[in-house]
């Protein structure tokens, strides 16, 4: 999924500061699973900002709204009825939803009230993990199912680095080394040719290094 | 818990089982979790995340119950009305 964290409510106070009536947009997508974006954290965000605005002495009026996603044209389509009695829409969503909201909806300025995170996993209640950085050429076959782009702090391909210290990632100790965990799990899958094996370099065209990536798929269209 | 203020609430008690004694095993632990971050909202739009407190109490008793509200409506007293109560009076 999609991570994010909550931006501090005096960032988006300041954000809000010209307005007077906003819509407060989450979504139900990756952002409601890891406790960020979905319907509670509307109503707790929109809550805070109206007794906040009240308190100022400066009240303002908040529609509250979850869609299914804001990353989809039909769902972001819903606010069309109401979106021009607001004059901002605070979203929730991811960087992508917010970004949707704006090309979709240009007279009415979108607000992030998250700071997006990364591609990631729960690892338990009220914790979650990156494990994806969305290169586009994926070696996961080869590798054990860790991500070597991802669980190591230098992206290599090749086995871990002269910072790697029992287990251990050098840029701290509760970041395990990305490598020692691709090479204990190819040893425990009897895979261990894998790691021998000469790969070619990686092409990050398929990366951000090619700049904005789009897809195409002529069969859905 | 933040509506109870939003509907003029001075202060808000919340009151879960004793922590071990959960129906819903942790329910209780996580409630604590979320008054904690309740705390910290009401801090930081200055409403004052004393105004939020839990509290753990078994069903059996009755008179701690009543120690505690009275403990609690004490300190909230003393704290006087929430910041947007006030600036809801001065309007009035």
């Amino acid at each position: 999924m999609i991570t994010g964290t909550p931006k501090p409510i005096e960032e988006i106070l300041e954000m809000i500061d010209p307005y007077e009536r906003i819509v407060v947009a989450g979504c139900y997508g990756c952002v409601t699973v890891c406790r960020v974006g979905g319907e509670k954290e509307v109503q707790v965000l929109a809550s805070t900002l109206r007794l906040a605005r009240e308190t100022a002495g400066k009240k303002i009026t908040i529609k509250e709204v979850c869609l299914e996603r804001q990353c989809d044209p039909e769902y972001i389509e819903q606010m069309r009825p109401y979106i021009h009695d607001y004059q901002a829409v605070l979203s929730i969503a991811c960087g992508a939803g917010i970004q949707f909201l704006a090309e979709k909806y240009t007279a009415t300025p979108s607000l992030p009230g998250i700071n997006t995170g990364f591609l990631g996993v729960t690892e338990r209640q009220g914790e979650w993990a990156e494990r994806c950085q969305g290169c586009g050429d994926c070696v996961l076959h080869l590798t054990g199912g860790i991500c070597p782009v991802t669980r190591c702090a230098k992206s290599l391909f090749h086995g871990p680095c002269g910072g790697s210290v029992q287990g251990h990632c050098e840029v701290g100790k509760d970041t395990p080394c990305g490598w020692q965990l691709i090479i204990d799990r190819l040893k425990s899958l009897d895979q261990m040719d894998n790691y021998v094996k000469l790969k070619p370099y990686k092409g990050w065209n398929t990366s951000r290094d090619g700049g904005p990536r789009r897809i195409v798929r002529e069969d859905m269209i | 818990m933040l509506e109870a203020f939003e509907n003029g609430a001075d202060g808000v008690m919340v009151i879960g089982c004793l922590e071990g004694d959960c129906h819903y095993l942790s329910g209780n632990i996580r409630a604590r979790a979320r008054v904690a971050r309740v705390a910290a909202i009401l801090e930081s739009i200055r409403i004052g995340g004393e105004r939020i407190r839990m509290f753990n109490l078994s069903a059996g008793e009755g008179a701690k119950f009543a120690a505690y509200v009275n403990e609690f409506v004490g300190q909230v007293r003393e704290l006087g009305p929430s910041p947007v109560n006030v600036v809801r009076k001065n309007a009035a």
